[in-house]
């Protein structure tokens, strides 16, 4: 069944009539994403690659019944943007926009989760993408090759690699969900694999996480708590980065001794987790830990 | 974005925070001027005479080939002018610049404000800042002002107290009162505590800050509550929205290597090793950083080019990377989704000619979009350029190339 987007969902694009949207959205036209209309304030009425534009979520949710919306609004005007589809209903809402102040973010987010059901991916993501159903994102879809290997993770093209490493392994993704480098985002490590962990489509799971947070190590003691019931491979980016300087995402900044790369792979080894050092073993390590399961 | 001490209590004031008086100076003359002023202003005759830069310690911490501390008091306008020459123009070494120190170029003098009065003056410490765990601001107090916050956290964790912030209906009256209790505060200086909270999460909130810390918090012999120091950094997503603050930006403070690398729209972080690296998104940059390290070399930085790598941006990584005198060897790795890796190569190899002679081994690693085509292109320049598809074989290079 995947999780978060499959053929059935309705997706809408906001900021559809942007640069930025308007080559993301051909892009999942391409792919085959069900991409029903999209959001520019002032362009209701009119056609943009062929699907209609709506002043507002709510006209676009009650004209097509979109469950799932995209977000490619400008940083400034991003969080209202988030606010307004969680207002319309949607349901899914993915926001790849980069650079939303934390103000603004601590707002939406609380936001969002007063709404019951509504699930916040991003911001500051790739997006997500099941593959050979729906890519909602901005990723290459060619690389993510169907299969039974879910991917959660922190970084865009740290996630192609870990795909094209998977895929090269002979194996596949379910579902790959990016869940963003900001100090907030909607769905947590945690939350991301959740969401596998109940997925019949999902055997194994791929977990990138970065410095900074806790969020990697909440997932691997949850993974414990409920029993290891799939075999989970993790990588944390940054086992070189220095403490206190930001290393390009705004949430990747070592802020003490317990969120250094070293630490977070010691948490995950310790929860039963296949912990990879070497970025370039990640597939090869996918492959491993699905043999024992399958042996 | 960093802001100095006296910036930051600036800020404060705006907020009608309560801060310990002082005037900022360039030269020693201007801190005699401004330690009168002050004389003025409160009365004083006893300052403080604080070195201005973007890192803690600097009580502790000593200007270079000297015993000078960063924070040092004076007892007459003849002192204010000694020390102030002993500070500015220095370069002051303190826990957080790292072995190279930072240049004063600006004092702060500050009015003295430990004056003796009915009850001993007691040092307190408040920070504001995000807690990502729950996505909420929190507010963290402790009684044991003055000392390193980490420490306390991890010897004494019940003298720390921490309130967290609904957003939805901001920061409470009783949360304030709730922390001055704590703080074991009573009659005229628990109601100043409590405004001085609500204030100053007042100003944190309103200015966009990514974090405030007022280490220590004094509560004077006459019961006042005053911000004695003041650590401040701006959210720098917010500053298009604050144009005030964003002139606080002291690049100065900066690496000149990082504003400039800025400029080119390029993230660039210095580090200390041999092997520089250029890659496409923060992640794959710092796992590069990673394999250059099992490879048995060490990162000489930090570099995203992000999405638009093309001849110009690979061209401006390039030279910065190149002034770096410790670098061995490039390691390039792009993964193109948007990206396409054939326009990456040729950008490469046009880089590479602009230069000219680049001394160093370059390494290549192209994978994605149109990936066979880019390492063709390198493979048939003529360069002595290296290329790989899988990152283990990049890897493997990069140990070659260093050894």
């Amino acid at each position: 069944m995947s999780v978060l987007v499959n053929k059935n969902s309705k997706v809408i694009v906001q900021g559809f009539t942007g640069s930025e949207g308007s080559f993301h959205a051909s892009q999942m036209l391409e792919y085959g994403t069900n991409v029903v209309g999209g959001v520019t304030p002032g362009k209701g009425g009119t056609q943009h690659l062929e699907q209609p534009v709506f002043n507002t979520v709510a006209d676009a949710v009650k004209e097509t019944g979109a469950d799932v919306s995209i977000i490619f609004v400008p940083a400034a005007f991003a969080a209202d943007a988030i606010m307004e589809a969680a207002d319309a209903g949607i349901k899914v809402i993915i926001c790849i926009t980069e650079g939303i102040p934390v103000n603004d973010m601590i707002y939406a987010k609380k936001y969002v989760r007063a709404k019951a059901g509504v699930t916040l991916i991003g911001p500051n993501c790739p997006g997500v993408i099941t593959p050979e159903e729906a890519k909602v994102g901005i990723m290459p879809g060619f690389i993510f090759k169907k299969g039974r290997v879910g991917i959660v993770s922190k970084s865009g093209t740290l996630t192609y690699e870990a795909a094209d490493q998977i895929v090269k392994a002979g194996l596949g993704v379910s579902t790959a969900i990016g869940i963003g480098g900001d100090p907030i985002i909607g769905t947590s490590t945690k939350e991301a694999v959740e969401l596998l962990m109940a997925d019949n489509e999902t055997d194994a799971i791929v977990m990138i996480g970065e410095i900074g947070g806790t969020y990697e190590t909440d997932a691997a003691r949850w993974i414990k708590e409920t029993g290891n019931k799939k075999p989970v491979i993790g990588f944390i980016a940054g086992q070189t980065a220095p403490p206190g300087r930001r290393m390009g995402h705004a949430g990747a900044i070592i802020g003490g001794a317990d969120d250094t790369a070293a630490a977070k792979m010691k948490v995950m080894r310790e929860c039963g987790l296949h912990v990879v050092e070497s970025p370039a073993n990640i597939g090869d390590t996918v492959a491993k830990a699905l043999g024992k399961v399958l042996a | 974005m960093n802001v100095h001490e006296y910036q930051g209590k600036e800020i404060l004031k705006k907020y009608g925070v309560k801060i310990g008086e002082g005037i900022v100076a360039d030269t020693p003359e201007q801190a005699v001027e401004a330690a009168k002023k002050l004389t003025e202003l409160t009365g004083a005759n006893i300052w403080v005479v604080k070195a201005q830069i973007h890192a803690g310690g600097r009580g502790k911490g000593k200007i270079k080939g000297t015993e000078y501390r960063g924070v040092m008091v004076a007892k007459s306008l003849d002192e204010v002018k000694q020390k102030a020459e002993q500070i500015l123009g220095g370069t002051l070494i303190t826990i957080q610049t790292g072995a190279e120190g930072k240049l004063v170029s600006k004092v702060l003098v500050a009015a003295d404000v430990y004056y003796p009065g009915a009850s001993q003056p007691k040092e307190l410490y408040l920070s504001i800042l995000l807690d990502r765990g729950t996505g909420q601001n929190v507010i963290i107090a402790s009684t044991e002002g003055g000392m390193d916050i980490e420490e306390v956290a991890h010897n004494t964790p019940d003298k720390l107290f921490k309130e967290w912030v609904n957003p939805l209906v901001g920061l409470q009256a009783f949360q304030a009162r709730k922390i001055a209790f704590k703080l074991g505060l009573a009659g005229n200086a628990l109601k100043e505590m409590v405004t001085f909270i609500t204030k100053i999460y007042r100003a944190y909130e309103e200015s966009d800050a990514a974090m405030i810390e007022i280490n220590p918090v004094l509560k004077t012999s006459d019961d006042q509550i005053l911000a004695v120091d003041c650590k401040m950094s701006i959210d720098d997503n917010a500053l298009y929205r604050h144009p005030d603050l964003a002139a606080y930006r002291d690049i100065t403070e900066e690496d000149p290597l990082e504003v400039e690398a800025g400029e080119s729209n390029l993230n660039y972080v210095k580090l200390d090793g041999n092997v520089g690296c250029m890659v496409n998104g923060a992640g794959l940059a710092m796992a590069t950083m990673d394999v250059i390290k099992l490879s048995g070399g060490e990162p000489a930085n930090f570099l995203d080019v992000g999405g638009g790598a093309n001849a110009k941006t690979v061209e401006a990584g390039f030279r910065i990377i190149l002034k770096d005198p410790n670098v061995k060897a490039i390691l390039i790795n792009i993964f193109g989704g948007i990206v396409r890796c054939d326009r990456v190569a040729n950008g490469v190899v046009e880089a590479y000619k602009a230069i000219g002679n680049i001394p160093v081994p370059i390494i290549v690693r192209l994978q994605g979009t149109n990936a066979e085509e880019g390492v063709r292109i390198i493979n048939e320049s003529g360069l002595k350029v290296k290329s790989a598809v899988v990152l283990k074989d990049a890897a493997k290079l990069v140990s070659e190339a260093i050894s």
